[in-house]
């Protein structure tokens, strides 16, 4: 077998670059980013390197990370319209996630809830914080249901909350007892949980778990039967997807959590298949469900027209129906057309220049299908916030030392529901598919699918993304709104790969579409090569003006 | 709708807020920090809260917003934050190189109650601030005031670490800006240039979040308010603090520090109240105003006359922070236009509610502070419809769902350009302002004049 190894810049020696970041910095920093920055090479298939992830981010450093809050709050429960969602907490952290993920929703009536344009706070204030906050939240959360009569709401507590020792569950018991008809849920998500939003995911998956998810016996019309877990309808991906979906003759019970209802949560123990998305934000998720539920779940990528297909395909082939195998197989080949037609046009004017991918926990490893359709590589990538599971592959869990940050985060014991407990396969036709090489439970992380000698880092800094700029020179830098500018000041196009740069959908094949578009007219703009003025790119003085002076 | 649950039927709240009209204290000093040349702003508590400050002043001035953080974990948040700062400005200095890093604590750090001022010494002594560089702070908990209140301590913050009293009074005059855009701060440089005053103005974002590009990413652009500068603020003969809240604690800590004295006004915002700015300027300078500054003052006067039909008894509604309201009010009233009602999430006091009542009337409904939020800012608007809507950002989803226009002001404006590079205040700023505010009314009665009444020359 061929080693895939990076094309362009073999010149440039991945050990020189790392060299060349670690020089500068402090001795205990250095070992630390020592262990974060890794060279890629991949042995036998699936073995990497390891990589040190979701460690403590280092104080000082100027890193791309959020917080468990926001983690929580902001990508978890945030894309659901009809929680009523009540941040418990002084005024900024419930202002800065009030719109600002563009998780599109639509409401199906003029009179259905949504309350995505809403931020609510208990705005703490120093009386507060100084006895205690509980009143208050109590008061609010009356408050809130007077105004908007909601089934559930969510509580969001912020750094301060878990410092004055403020109950929000024991509050939400109580709130929950005198209104019954309202399920009153709180998260323990203070920012400082945890070393990034990482943390948030997994406080989030706990209690939408054990405090929501099978509320409700519901379950859709419908053959095929999915919840997708782990994806957030930024910029409408979503929507994308549901379209794809309904096309193929899936039944989407539940998407966690973009464009979602509560009752759709509620009920989502009611399917017969998850299937993961975003696998750093959500497989808590679906490990838990497969255990109480017996729900099997799977990896799948929607991001990418060829992710997308062998997604679809893998989904028809769980159901195993030959009727829905051959559907599925039509939609592709229908929504092929246009993509190849597109890739055709653009892929002449990508070919061969390079990205660099530096985001979430799921996106720097998914958009590189999406790079690669136009023939465009992606010299370096590493996440925000992922584990090593998201880089080395979900085989290394077991092996992963659990530190203090993490152990502060409550890990739920799931056994089987005594009632509703349901294998949706059986074990051999599990069996039979895994023989056939179907694999469950399967994520393979992202350095398996990257080139030798690609650059891994994890919680990239600032400066290493400048270093990273003046060596390998990308075409195009992936990351967030804190670096945008950073990058686009240094004369190179940026990318957003959190907002999208509020456009989108990406997901999907129409999605696919747009974004080789957008990139097309990224890296094909004349605007950064007017940088220069022509009197600096020729400086000499001509002109008869200045003799004659 | 997209915002189908607000109705007019308005119940007082005591304790939720919905929709807030405020932010918290921080985000306001990291603005007045970035205002100092060569400075990194420095978040004590866990990375969040400098993630999301950091974000928002991104998509106000697309332009990088550079700080750190102590980046707590759980640990930090129990045994205090010490050792993180301690390890943050080491490595801060060793990578970044700042002049100077201006602190900044966060909620968290400030029910720890983390001592800033013993940290920075314990800084100093163990050899971590290398030579020539500063560490400064201040305390901006969230829980008290709004970004406005974290703009103030942090400009305060910079007299008590930087002004000195040398003993040589210099004919200079200080000016605090207040937190009003980069654009409106080299606005206020201009006049003062042109009116031949010389002055020392902190803090001054010009530059430094709307830095041009020029191919390289700076990291302490040309921009700010030199320590030096600062410094000299102490020799000053006097301080102009322009925006009551956001200016004036700056300006008496100087008074008290170096005996400055110093006359608070009113945001330079429309006509008049730069007429105020100017004819102190004048006084304190001791110049003549110069043509030109007559010239720009004449010219917008023309605009307001020329124009004055459009604006006649127009019915405004604004929300945003408590000194742009009382300028921008004081000068929408001047021509002779309607505020039904006037909302701020910052706690301004009943002075401010008096003043705005003063210009506006007694029927002006007027709130500041707590549950004074965008919700409570829409019902009003829903109850008592007006011709035009004053607001930051978010009140574009009242807009949209009343069908009424908006002009962008204040913090945040996340959907437009413009604030970065056009100042609203000054003579010239009164005629931007007045071209939007035209704009939208005219926009409007295009699109809503039957076709017989469809005007070309207006
Ligand atoms: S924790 Fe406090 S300082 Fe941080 S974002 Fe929230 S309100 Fe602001
Ligand atoms: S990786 Fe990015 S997209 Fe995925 S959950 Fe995380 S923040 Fe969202």
């Amino acid at each position: 077998m061929i080693k895939a190894e990076l094309k362009s810049f073999s010149n440039i020696s991945a050990e020189k670059v790392k060299d060349s970041i670690l020089n500068r910095y402090p001795a205990k920093v250095a070992r630390k980013r020592g262990k974060q920055i890794i060279i890629n090479r991949v042995e036998n298939g699936d073995q990497v390197p390891e990589i040190l992830a979701n460690s403590r981010t280092i104080p000082g450093i100027l890193t791309m990370r959020g917080c468990a809050y926001a983690g929580c709050k902001g990508v978890v429960l945030g894309p659901t319209r009809d929680i009523l969602q009540i941040t418990h907490g002084p005024i900024g952290c419930g202002f800065y996630s009030w719109l600002t993920r563009r998780n599109q929703t639509r409401p199906e009536t003029l009179s259905d809830a949504n309350y995505m344009t809403y931020a609510l706070s208990t705005d703490l204030q120093e009386d507060e914080i100084i006895f205690g906050g509980e009143k208050k939240l109590k008061k609010a959360i009356e408050e809130a249901i007077a105004l908007f009569n909601p089934k559930a709401i969510g509580i969001f507590s912020t750094c301060p909350v878990g410092l004055i020792g403020d109950d929000v569950h024991a509050v939400a018991r109580e709130m929950e007892e005198k209104y019954p008809e309202v399920n009153i849920f709180g998260f323990s998500c203070e920012g400082y949980k945890g070393v990034s939003q990482s943390a948030g995911h997994h406080v989030a998956n706990n209690k939408v778990f054990t405090d929501v998810v099978g509320q409700l016996e519901m379950r859709k019309e419908g053959k095929y039967i999915v919840n997708i877990l782990g994806e957030y309808n930024i910029g409408g991906d979503a929507f994308e997807i549901e379209r794809i979906m309904e096309l193929c003759g899936f039944t989407l019970h539940s998407t966690f959590s973009g464009n979602s209802v509560y009752e759709e949560f509620a009920s989502a123990h009611n399917a017969d298949l998850n299937v993961v998305m975003c696998h750093r934000s959500i497989n808590y998720m679906a490990e838990m469900m497969e255990k109480k539920y017996g729900i099997p779940w799977f990896k799948v990528n929607f991001v990418g027209a060829e992710a997308t297909a062998k997604s679809l395909r893998k989904m028809a082939v769980y159901f195993g129906d030959a009727e829905l195998i051959e559907r599925v197989e039509s939609v592709i080949a229908a929504e092929m057309e246009n993509v190849l037609k597109v890739q055709g046009e653009i892929r002449p004017r990508c070919e061969g220049k390079k990205a660099m991918l530096f985001v979430g926990g799921s996106r720097a490893h998914h958009y590189q299908e999406l790079f690669t359709e136009i023939g465009m590589e992606t010299l370096s990538a590493g996440y925000e916030f992922a584990h090593r599971d998201d880089y080395e592959g979900r085989k290394v869990i077991p092996g992963i030392v659990v530190d203090a940050d993490t152990r502060n985060i409550e890990e739920l014991t799931v056994t089987p529901d005594e009632k509703r407990y349901n294998p949706r396969k059986k074990n051999d036709e599990m069996q039979k598919l895994e023989s056939a090489g179907f694999t469950f439970n399967d994520y393979n992380g992202m350095m398996t699918e990257m080139k030798d000698n690609s650059l891994i880092i994890d919680d990239l800094n600032h400066y290493e993304t400048e270093i990273l700029i003046e060596k390998y020179k990308p075409d195009i830098f992936c990351a967030g709104i804190k670096e945008k500018y950073v990058v686009q000041k240094g004369g190179i196009p940026m990318k957003q790969l959190h907002s999208y740069d509020y456009s989108g959908p990406y997901a999907g094949f129409i999605g696919a579409v747009n974004f080789y578009r957008e990139i097309d007219r990224m890296v094909n703009t004349k605007i950064f090569s007017l940088v220069k003025a022509p009197w600096q790119e020729s400086p000499e003085l001509t002109g008869s003006y200045v003799w004659n002076k | 709708m997209l915002l189908r649950h607000t109705t007019d039927n308005i119940i007082d709240r005591k304790a939720l807020t919905v929709n807030p009209a405020k932010t918290c204290q921080p985000v306001g000093a990291m603005y007045a920090a970035l205002g100092i040349r060569g400075c990194l702003p420095h978040s004590h508590g866990s990375q969040g809260c400098c993630a999301y400050h950091r974000s928002a002043l991104t998509r106000h001035y697309k332009d990088p917003i550079m700080a750190t953080s102590s980046s707590f974990t759980e640990g930090a948040s129990v045994f205090g934050g010490q050792a993180n700062l301690l390890e943050s400005i080491q490595n801060i200095f060793a990578m970044y190189d700042p002049e100077i890093i201006a602190v900044h604590t966060t909620c968290l750090s400030e029910v720890i109650g983390d001592d800033m001022k013993q940290i920075i010494n314990k800084a100093k002594t163990e050899g971590k601030i290398p030579a020539g560089k500063t560490v400064i702070h201040t305390n901006t908990p969230s829980f008290k005031g709004s970004h406005v209140t974290g703009f103030s301590n942090m400009t305060t913050g910079m007299v008590q670490y930087f002004s000195e009293n040398t003993g040589d009074r210099e004919n200079r005059v200080n000016i605090i800006p207040g937190f009003v855009e980069p654009s409106d701060m080299a606005e206020i440089k201009r006049i003062a240039a042109e009116m031949g005053v010389q002055i020392v103005m902190f803090p001054d974002t010009s530059g430094v979040v709307n830095s041009p590009m020029d191919g390289k990413f700076h990291m302490y652009p040309k921009g700010g308010a030199t320590s030096a500068e600062i410094k000299s603020s102490g020799d000053s003969s006097f301080t102009i603090a322009l925006g009551s809240l956001a200016s004036t604690q700056a300006a008496r800590a100087l008074d008290s520090k170096c005996k400055v004295p110093f006359e608070v006004l009113n945001l330079p915002i429309g006509l008049r109240a730069t007429d105020a700015f100017v004819d102190l300027l004048r006084k304190k300078g001791g110049v003549q105003v110069p043509e030109a500054i007559m010239t720009e003052r004449g010219q917008l006067l023309d605009v307001m006359t020329d124009m004055h039909q459009y604006f006649y008894m127009k019915k405004a509604a604004l929300m945003g922070d408590p000194d742009q309201l009382l300028s921008i009010v004081e000068f929408l009233t001047d021509l002779d236009m309607k505020i039904s009602c006037v909302v701020t999430g910052t706690p301004a006091g009943t002075k401010f509610e008096k003043s705005i009542k003063e210009m506006a009337g007694g029927d002006t409904v007027v709130k500041s502070g707590a549950t004074a939020d965008t919700y409570y800012f829409h019902q009003l608007i829903k109850k008592d419809k007006p011709d035009i809507i004053f607001g930051n950002t978010y009140c574009k989803y009242i807009a949209r769902d009343e069908d009424i226009p908006l002009v962008r002001i204040c913090f945040p404006i996340y959907d437009r350009v413009g604030h970065q590079y056009f100042p609203l205040t000054g003579y010239k700023g009164g005629l931007r302002l007045m071209e939007k505010i035209l704009n939208e009314l005219l926009d409007r009665q295009d699109r809503d004049a039957a076709e017989e009444s469809f005007e070309l020359v207006m």
